[in-house]
């Protein structure tokens, strides 16, 4: 398979292993490297023969790159939101779509919960209270208990799932917003986000990103969590309208938040660098060499399979 | 002296000032009168001498001064200690019973807010957390790339050292990340299913993390030694939320700085506050300021369990959480 050319966008820093496994199988272009002003030139130049895409959860494939591309025959997404990529195109062209489910679940659930502790009993603030000698003059101050406060999520698929198990375990009373009631489940449904937001002390962002769950955290939603409520997002930047975040921050309207994810990444607001009631994470949600491996053998079981005429292993189109 | 005034109200001695009396301090001056040997110009023994030879009952904290045998002589009347801790290594318990003082502790008050630092501390060292946010808030991210991967918390062995309130709320918390968890106590408790190991070094070999919750003792003082930290190796995390001296700090140091272990999360350190500067430079360790209990919520629960212990003893009737001090 070594004479297939296979268009990666996914850089070393994120994951050596699969640029290591593509090497192996395939004739790897490498994106990620070309200088931005070439970017369009090298597209061009290798136009034709590029049957493969590898994206992840921040650059996958837009109409304008899937139509540069005639001899494109599958997108294989090392990330399981495929939110960066054209599925309608990838549907009317007849490209297979591929990602990266179940393999991250539980990495992304432990994020949840390990942000939610590090906001609330302010571990990162107090590790840099410590490292500056502040302790010496005397003892940090009290902080907010997480076990038994309401967990409120939204999108209660295998990530959300997985973070309400873990929750339980802290004696949290589970809440959820989903586009349908879950009745097999017993956590408490709120038909709206507003009213889940009102209920919670501490909101998770767990669904895809869509049109519909655009800025679904918005102004209205975070006046409802309120000055002690927690926002964690492992979802998509484009889930929280920023600005408002930033703003309801900076007034007090909000008790905190735990972000793995930006509007712009890797740019993160400048301004959310002073708050000592949030922690800041690079869109690692995913980032252990376990979960990352895993994920790196889908991509290139999916491309194996495909090139091979074998059924995809987890198909997205 | 303010004891005049309050001549109808039971007194409490409390030898020094801490954030927790301070919070305490507003409902438990209606029911006690609160005899306070910082307040006096005079010099603690003598203090004692002159004012608390009547005294029964006394107010400790974990944090100090310890309960020593020279401080118990200047109170004959004594006849109970309560502390805001679990922890009752700062309290003489030997001269405690010779003298029929009874001992109240905050026995599991607080136990959920431990468990959650610990398990916090621990998902901070496995994924990077503290670390992760400075690199991002240090503007990183954008010119370095992505900070380097953490290590799967779902499927690792967690060994937990001292299965008591603390240890079981540690254990049911990581059993829902899907780690497998076994344990080293004083004994095996028959009806938990978790793996028991007499031995902490065995622990600690089969162990891709030590959690320490439990007391410090003269058995437990340096218990985590060079041996257990070679046998936890150089992938091993360890994180201790009991006391600083359960482990050799100076061996645990070296062996963090040298790579022979993996990484540490600690909230007790043997000589608080100082800690030892060689952890300030290393990413694989996250610090945290003895504030296991430190949560509005705790110090709610703990006010009202620390009152009602002093209500029960000076109203003869049974302590809410009396310690067993064998």
């Amino acid at each position: 398979m070594d004479s297939i050319d296979v268009l990666t966008l996914v850089p070393t820093s994120i994951s050596a292993y699969l640029e290591q496994e593509l090497d192996k199988r395939f004739n790897v272009l490498k994106l990620w490297t070309v200088p931005v002003p070439n970017k369009t030139q090298f597209i061009k130049d290798n136009s034709s023969s590029i049957r493969a895409i590898v994206g992840h959860g921040g650059v996958g494939a837009d109409a304008e790159l899937i139509d540069s591309l005639p001899n494109l025959e599958i997108i294989s997404s090392f990330s399981v939101g495929t939110d960066k990529i054209d599925l309608k195109k990838c549907k009317e062209k007849g490209i297979r779509v591929t990602n990266t489910p179940d393999v991250l679940t539980d990495d992304v659930a432990d994020i949840a919960i390990g942000l939610a502790l590090a906001v609330m009993r302010r571990l990162c603030e107090s590790d840099r209270y410590v490292r500056s000698g502040q302790w010496k003059k005397g003892d940090y101050k009290l902080t907010t208990k997480f076990t038994g406060k309401t967990v409120g999520i939204i999108g209660l698929g295998r990530i959300g799932k997985a973070v309400a198990k873990r929750a339980v375990a802290f004696s949290c009373p589970i809440a959820y917003f989903s586009r349908t009631e879950k009745l097999e489940l017993k956590y408490k449904y709120y038909p709206t986000v507003v009213e889940l937001a009102s209920n919670s002390d501490v909101l998770v962002v767990a669904c895809p990103l869509t049109e519909e769950t655009r800025h679904i955290i918005n102004r209205e939603v975070i006046d409802a969590l309120g000055p002690k409520g927690v926002l964690i997002n492992i979802g998509r930047g484009h889930h929280v309208d920023e600005p408002e975040l930033v703003s309801a921050l900076l007034e007090g309207r909000l008790g905190g938040a735990g972000l793995d994810v930006y509007q712009n990444e890797p740019e993160v607001p400048e301004q959310l660098f002073g708050f000592e009631n949030v922690v800041l994470l690079p869109h690692a949600g995913s980032g252990t060499t376990e979960t990352r491996n895993a994920m790196a053998d889908l991509v290139i079981g999916n491309l194996e399979a495909h090139f091979l005429n074998k059924p995809l292993l987890t198909p997205v189109v | 002296m303010a004891d005049d005034d309050h001549s109808e109200l039971p007194t409490v001695l409390v030898l020094r000032r801490c954030p927790f009396i301070a919070l305490l301090e507003p409902k438990c001056s209606q029911k006690f009168n609160l005899l306070k040997a910082w307040d006096s110009p005079l010099p603690q023994d003598q203090f004692l001498t002159t004012h608390a030879r009547s005294v029964q009952a006394l107010l400790s904290s974990g944090n100090g001064p310890p309960i020593t045998a020279q401080i118990l002589q200047f109170l004959p009347s004594l006849k109970l200690v309560v502390t805001n801790s679990t922890g009752l290594d700062h309290v003489d318990l030997a001269e405690c019973r010779r003298r029929g003082i009874a001992v109240a502790n905050a026995a599991k008050v607080f136990a959920e807010d431990v468990a959650d630092t610990a398990v916090g501390l621990f998902i901070d060292v496995m994924r990077k957390v503290s670390a992760s946010n400075r690199y991002v808030r240090g503007g990183l991210w954008a010119c370095r790339g992505d900070y380097p991967l953490g290590s799967k918390i779902g499927g690792k062995k967690v060994g937990i050292v001292g299965l008591g309130s603390i240890g079981l709320e540690v254990a049911m918390r990581l059993e829902a990340f899907g780690c497998s968890v076994s344990y080293n106590s004083r004994s095996k408790k028959p009806s938990l299913s978790y793996q028991f190991y007499s031995n902490v070094c065995e622990l600690a070999a089969d162990s891709d993390a030590l959690i320490i919750c439990c007391g410090l003792t003269e058995e437990t003082h340096h218990m985590i030694n060079k041996e257990v930290l070679s046998a936890l190796g150089r992938e091993g995390v360890i994180v201790n939320v009991g006391r600083g001296a359960i482990i050799d700090e100076k061996e645990m140091v070296e062996c963090l700085v040298g790579g022979e272990i993996g990484g540490a999360g600690l909230d007790v350190f043997e000589n608080e506050p100082n800690v030892p500067k060689e952890l300030f430079s290393l990413d694989n360790v996250v610090l945290s300021p003895h504030q296991a209990i430190v949560t509005h919520e705790a110090f709610v629960d703990l006010g009202e369990l620390v009152t009602g212990n002093l209500e029960a003893f000076f109203s003869n009737k049974p302590l809410l959480s009396p310690a067993v001090i064998n």
